[in-house]
């Protein structure tokens, strides 16, 4: 059919059914990616977050896995065996130094299990000290950025959602709380709690946690949700004034798809980036409390306290300052750098 | 400044006297709920002994009169009460002695930091993704994840202990300097890469370009319109850095043995100073805020572009 200019006829060559050669335009080249793969995608290219990233799952798997096979433990003291006088040659070891029984069997042709990092000045084999305390402190941390972020979703999520007059109380309890100086009332109430808790707990399971472990707990989970729920709830504000919530609105959806398919994934990431971000600063408290004395109890050890006791024998025995010194540096860096990383693969919006 | 910014400022000033009120109260009440008093434990009390101690000390009335005599004192007479260990002395003069040493040791501390922080931020902005600006990157992260005792006893460990450059004693002259640079150097790395995005962000505004346009040399540029502009954010950071020496100086003190409010602080904590805890604990707090509220201000009278709530 020709084609007649100025009519308005339609050109019927424009409905034919589409050939295979058309078809092949339409072919999808490569799988559609979704919010999460592209973040990992991004974070994966980020080197930077990626070592920082490598570097934990190192320090935390082998603070988990190397107390099963290593053949001291942090509590016992190498020279104190029962019936026997205490043998002062294990205490103060040198690395690879070994105690006088341990000599002389060497010399008998067996072999003896080194101490890496020499021992303490109780005749604590120091390596498995440090390893155990960097399992403290990051537990410590872990667990305490959960009860922040329990805390903090759950309040922040009830004042953005209900609003008006809940939403004011809450806010004004928060404002007070966030304008307390945070370390001073950590310390008042891990002071005071220690002194109560202590013989709460006597003789229960919990006695083996420790008082001031317990009580560092209760002070996250009342001083430090309030950044969190702030966030949250400003989070949940914004949100629901988007247009593309009210564009879903407006094409019928149901408020259980809006919240599952638009609140949460746009919320969640922002959450767990500041849980993530949550941990080094939690480690980074019990460490100074610990120091001070108010963390975690002996002889159980934690990298504060042992780079605290290192402090006694600093002129002989400097690398027991300086062990848990590295590996608290480590574990902060590469928790803060790896938190950045996430922020900018999962939100680029919130990078300041 | 106009009536929005004077009822701000006033509801800025409610909101931190209140907060005052809030750590008094909970102080209080924390400490009161110790189990046993404060004379549990002593050395040969009898039963009378403790009784007449508590009389002395007023324990011996209803928990909320005691609160009442405690806030009055504090409010009129600015009275803590006396120490319980250290004999003789009351509270507010053992915490005057220790502030002496401690607010010497934080202002140098914080102006060391300030200054060095800032021209170090400056140098790296100007000196964007070149070999200078990496390294100062590099050194102020890694500074920002030591805790302030690990730099501490690290230096002592280095300057003190091994090199015997400096003394590990720190009350008078030389032995501050550790103190000082252990305290310093958070906020220093904290303040150069604060002034290092903010200069950055000011570098890329209009009116910068248009000073370079009309042909204002760099340096001008640099000290009349980028600096003054980008400092903004490093005042705002003056309330929390006061708040960071305060916390820091408890464990440099304890380092460096340093007779200072935070040596005061920790040591009454270790032997159940009750009163010397709480005084100490309030007049720091109040401290913090105080200094939180001037930043507020300061930030919202300086920068006329912040909007006002």
């Amino acid at each position: 059919m020709q084609k007649k200019k100025f009519t308005f006829h339609v050109d019927l060559d424009m409905f034919n059914p589409a050939s295979e050669k058309d078809k092949e335009y339409m072919v999808q080249m490569r799988p559609s990616s979704t919010f999460f793969k592209d973040g990992v995608k991004r974070l994966y290219k980020n080197k930077v977050a990626f070592v920082s990233f490598i570097v934990i799952v190192l320090i935390t798997l082998s603070s988990i896995i190397i107390p099963f096979f290593w053949p001291y433990t942090y509590e016992n003291q190498l020279g104190v065996q029962a019936g026997k006088a205490v043998d002062a040659s294990y205490n103060n070891l040198k690395p690879f130094e070994y105690g006088a029984t341990e000599q002389q069997l060497i010399e008998e042709g067996e072999s003896v299990f080194p101490h890496v990092f020499g021992t303490d000045s109780a005749g604590r084999d120091y390596f498995i000290r440090v390893i155990y305390g960097t399992r403290v402190s990051l537990a410590v941390g872990f667990f305490a950025s959960i009860i922040v972020l329990l805390i903090g979703t759950l309040v922040g999520s009830i004042s953005g959602y209900f609003g008006g007059k809940v939403d004011l109380i809450i806010m004004r309890i928060v404002d007070i709380i966030y304008s307390l100086p945070d370390m001073l009332m950590v310390i008042l109430l891990s002071t005071v709690l220690k002194m109560t808790l202590t013989p709460v707990i006597a003789g229960t399971a919990l006695e083996s946690v420790g008082a001031n472990i317990i009580s560092l707990f209760i002070v996250f989970a009342l001083l430090y949700w309030v950044s969190m729920s702030r966030l949250i709830r400003g989070q949940i504000l914004s949100l629901r004034e988007q247009e593309y919530v009210l564009s879903a609105q407006a094409t019928g959806a149901k408020g259980k798809w809006i919240i599952t398919k638009h609140l949460i994934p746009n919320c969640i990431s922002v959450v767990i980036i500041s849980a993530a971000l949550q941990i080094p600063s939690a480690i980074f408290t019990e460490s100074y409390l610990s120091f001070l004395g108010l963390g975690v109890n002996a002889p159980m050890p934690s990298l504060g306290s042992l780079a605290s006791e290192a402090l006694n024998g600093l002129a002989s025995y400097p690398y027991r300052l300086v062990i848990p010194a590295v590996v608290i540096s480590l574990i902060v860096l590469s928790l803060n750098l790896f938190g950045d990383g996430l922020r900018d693969a999962f939100d680029p919006k919130l990078n300041d | 400044m106009n009536s929005k910014t004077l009822l701000y400022v006033v509801k800025r000033v409610l909101l931190a006297l209140f907060t005052v009120w809030v750590v008094i109260t909970v102080t209080f009440f924390v400490m009161h709920a110790v189990p046993g008093g404060p004379f549990i434990g002593e050395k040969a009390t009898t039963p009378a002994v403790q009784a007449a101690m508590e009389a002395k000390y007023g324990l011996d009335k209803p928990l909320l009169e005691q609160y009442g005599t405690y806030l009055k004192d504090i409010v009129t007479k600015f009275d803590f009460g006396p120490s319980l260990k250290q004999r003789g002395r009351m509270v507010i003069d053992i915490i005057a002695d220790g502030m002496k040493t401690s607010m010497k040791l934080g202002l140098i501390a914080a102006g060391v930091a300030t200054l060095i922080g800032v021209v170090l931020g400056a140098v790296a902005a100007l000196r964007r993704n070149k070999v200078i600006d990496r390294v100062i990157m590099v050194i102020t992260t890694a500074f920002v994840s030591m805790p302030s005792f690990i730099i501490g006893a690290l230096l002592l460990a280095l300057f003190s202990v091994q090199l015997r450059w400096l003394p590990a004693n720190g009350s008078t002259g030389a032995g501050l300097v550790l103190p000082i640079i252990t305290l310093a150097l958070y906020p220093m790395a904290y303040i150069t890469r604060l002034t290092r995005s903010s200069m950055l962000d000011v570098l890329g505004q209009d009116y910068i370009r248009t000073a370079k346009a009309k042909g204002v040399s760099g340096a001008r540029i640099i000290f009349g319109h980028a600096l003054k502009n980008s400092l903004i954010p490093v005042l705002t950071y003056l309330g929390p850095m006061l708040a960071y020496i305060v916390t820091g100086s408890l464990v440099v003190e304890q380092i460096f043995a340093v007779p200072g409010i935070g040596r005061q602080f920790v040591s009454s904590i270790t032997n159940r100073d009750y009163p010397m805890i709480m005084g100490t604990t309030i007049i720091l707090a109040a401290l913090i805020v105080i200094m939180n509220l001037v930043t507020d201000i300061l930030y919202k009278v300086v920068d006329p572009r912040i909007t006002l709530e």
